[in-house]
């Protein structure tokens, strides 16, 4: 094809690109972007009893951070939202990582039924995986219980669900039940991108299953690592809604599953008595939108630029 | 995916409206807008015909929201003005500012309106008495349920007194064969409904309590409010193991399977005992204190029905309201689900055995309703779901009834003028 300048490329060019790019630009700006700015704008503002809503500048962050009530509520749910990501950064991802680099070794039997039945949970409505766990743990009908009694562990049984110390872990192990597939198959596919001839000099090289993993093929997949550990950050700070399906709104007992989400919810909505007040839920929700774009440019900067990445 | 959550709690509410406006589009056709999810068969089969067979050019449809989602989405839906033209009201505030933010049409000229006492409107009213928004529809008593081959196989009687009452409890549980009380505090809301408010208002004295608390002469550090959560406390000795985790459908069916001997009600519950408990069972009021010479019941008013102020439809709206004051909706309303009781003035058969129970309470005890639903919930801390926390956590032991009744406390303080 004959080239005329720059200039006519472009002209030529414009159509397409504006063509290609319309979808996805109108599409977020009507339905993310613009209800994102729209729900920041609403956070300025406070509408009191019978009155019409007026600008109130940042007196609703005051209101949030400041006001011994709604910082306890707020830090509370903060603190809580770091332990349901520890527990996913620990068990989940981890989890994830050895059963993609299991799944990807040579010599498997039976690899896709495995695969299938590990993603199976994620394709299920998290409604339905709350009120399974709950039926399973449940100390009056679960098979919970039972099942520890054949190993004889009986005696370890609880209300967890119901304990204030232990209902958020057992909630986040739900979760992490729930989501195993999503870090699984990101990895495994990773590792299946992943050259044969580097594992089989190694192998040549006298080196184990183990060794191959650890140090060839678990330094090649740690963008993706790092790119699961981002995901996973952002879901669980959006995370809402196996907390209400299994606990309601009031996140009890005494709060100690309140995560960002669900007081996000009580305050935007109102629950029972509590009358719903978009103005601080906006500014609940706005809260969370900084606390994630903080994460998300930490790792950004701080991490995804360290990590080596080698051609393969 | 960062803006996820805010895209959804806006977007989701512009959602469900936009969902909705063909729906309203349709004209003449009216729209209950209701939490009773459990009542849709008896709206379509029953109460609707019965309408019909008067107005029979007036189609109404009944479309309910779950309980718990019931606020947020009517409060949306009024908000974007794609509610429907009748609004199921909860009592007091929740519906007072719907009013306040003219979202509710005044009904104090509806004719029929004088069938109803001042009690039975006081909940739909502003604080002076001046208006009524919501036409009372019923209002639910709590008590207890008993399982009557429960009590005859271990040998107890149904008791009159509180000490009675707890000596029965205890011989069901020394027996062993049934559960003495069939309660968990997953859900919080049975700690404080069917607990704290059930049994309180023999401690409090009923309206005088509540009228003390709200005028701040009354604090939840009295002995009054802390004995009610002292004998919270003790109900964990008497419920399944494991209740932390137990939820309101899971008592619910420990007791129609017979594995619980009583269980705290509301009247409500009866229509689900009646389809599925195949044994017999009664009904007794919460027990006063032996040689107390009043009793009290919760005889809460729970719920009414209003008018969507930007209805197009208000006019048939209006027509349907009216219905609903006369004695045959009343009748038909009380009967259809036993266990909700009519707020009006007319005579009404109670044909259900347990139900006309509780309603005979009516005539030994004084009512009253719960304490935290008057002007005592409109700040925050909410009142109401403070109790729910506090009263779940005193019966699982991670805080004492003092420090249940002086968080209560401390909470109305933060806001409300006479309780500083």
């Amino acid at each position: 094809m004959a080239h005329s300048g720059p200039m006519t490329d472009w002209r030529k060019a414009k159509l397409p690109v504006i063509a290609f790019l319309a979808p996805a630009t109108i599409i977020y700006t009507l339905f993310m972007i613009y209800p994102l700015l729209d729900s920041i704008r609403l956070s300025f503002y406070a509408t009191p009893s019978g009155g019409e809503a007026a600008f109130v500048g940042l007196d609703n962050y005051r209101t949030i951070l400041a006001d011994p009530d709604w910082a306890s509520v707020f830090w509370n749910s903060f603190w809580n939202n770091m332990k349901f990501f520890a527990v996913h950064m620990l068990v989940q991802n981890p989890i994830g990582i050895a059963l993609a680099g299991i799944l990807s070794l040579p010599q498997l039997r039976f690899r896709n039924t495995y695969r299938t039945m590990m993603i199976m949970p994620t394709m299920l409505s998290v409604v339905i995986v709350g009120f399974i766990w709950q039926l399973i743990l449940s100390p009056v009908w679960g098979v919970g219980a039972d099942l520890l009694d054949i190993v004889g562990l009986k005696s370890l049984f609880g209300p967890w669900l119901g304990k204030e110390a232990s209902a958020l872990i057992t909630l986040s192990f739900i979760s992490v039940w729930q989501w195993v597939g999503i870090p699984l198959m990101l990895i495994y596919a990773a590792l299946l991108a992943i050259p044969d001839d580097l594992v089989d000099a190694a192998v040549v090289d006298g080196a184990t299953h183990f060794e191959v993993f650890i140090h060839i093929k678990l330094p090649l997949v740690l963008p993706t690592v790092a790119m699961v550990s981002i995901l996973t950050f952002v879901g669980n700070f959006n995370a809402f809604d196996l907390i209400y399906a299994v606990k309601g709104a009031l996140a009890g007992p005494n709060f100690s599953t309140d995560i960002m989400g669900t007081l996000f919810y009580r305050t935007f909505f109102g629950y029972q008595l509590q009358l719903g007040n978009p103005h601080l839920g906006a500014t609940v929700a706005s809260l969370m939108f900084l606390i994630i774009l903080g994460g998300v440019l930490f790792y950004l900067f701080a991490i995804q630029r360290r990590l080596a990445r080698y051609q393969m | 995916m960062s803006n996820k959550v805010l895209a959804k709690g806006l977007a989701g509410a512009l959602a469900a409206s936009v969902a909705l406006v063909p729906m309203l589009a349709s004209a003449g056709e009216l729209v209950i807008e209701s939490w009773r999810n459990d009542d849709i068969d008896i709206w379509n089969d029953k109460i609707i015909p019965a309408f019909n067979e008067e107005h029979p050019d007036i189609k109404v449809s009944f479309k309910p929201t779950p309980p718990t989602e019931y606020n947020a989405s009517v409060n949306a839906k009024l908000a974007g003005g794609t509610a429907g033209d009748l609004i199921t009201c909860r009592p007091f505030d929740a519906s007072l500012e719907l009013f306040k933010q003219g979202n509710l049409a005044p009904l104090d000229d509806l004719n029929g309106m004088d069938n109803f006492s001042d009690v039975a409107k006081s909940a739909w009213q502003t604080d002076d008495g001046s208006a009524t928004f919501c036409l009372p529809m019923a209002s639910v008593i709590h008590g207890f349920i008993y399982n009557k081959e429960a009590f005859e196989e271990v040998g107890v009687d149904v008791p009159n007194t509180r000490e009675e009452f707890y000596a029965a409890l205890d011989k069901i549980k020394e027996d062993g064969s049934y559960i003495p009380m069939a309660m968990g505090t997953a859900d919080q809301w049975e700690a404080a409904t069917m607990g704290f408010q059930n049994i309180g208002p023999n401690y409090w004295n009923g309206e005088a309590g509540r009228k003390a608390l709200i005028d701040g002469s009354g604090k939840f550090t009295d002995a009054a409010y802390v004995d009610t959560f002292k004998e919270l406390a003790t109900w964990k000795n008497y419920l399944p193991s494991g209740f932390e985790a137990i939820s309101y459908p899971d008592a619910q069916n420990l007791f129609s399977l017979g594995r619980a001997a009583v269980y705290p009600a509301g009247s409500w519950d009866i229509s689900l005992f009646n389809n599925q408990a195949d044994f017999e069972f009664g009904a007794f009021p919460p027990p006063a204190a032996a040689g107390a010479d009043t009793c009290y019941i919760s005889d809460h008013t729970d719920i009414a029905l209003g008018l969507n102020a930007n209805s197009e439809n208000a006019a048939e709206a209006k027509l349907f309201l009216e219905w609903m004051t006369g004695s045959e909706f009343a009748e038909l309303y009380s009967n259809a689900l036993p266990g909700f009781f009519s707020l009006s003035n007319h005579k009404v058969e109670v044909t259900d055995p347990v139900a006309s129970e509780f309603v005979s309470w009516r005539q030994e005890c004084e009512s009253t309703i719960r304490n935290s639903y008057q002007i005592l919930s409109r700040g925050t801390p909410n009142l109401e779901n403070e109790l729910w926390n506090l009263s779940a956590q005193v019966i699982n032991e991670t805080l004492s009834p003092e420090e249940a009744a002086s968080a209560a406390e401390a909470g109305l303080a933060k806001w409300y003028a006479p309780h500083q």
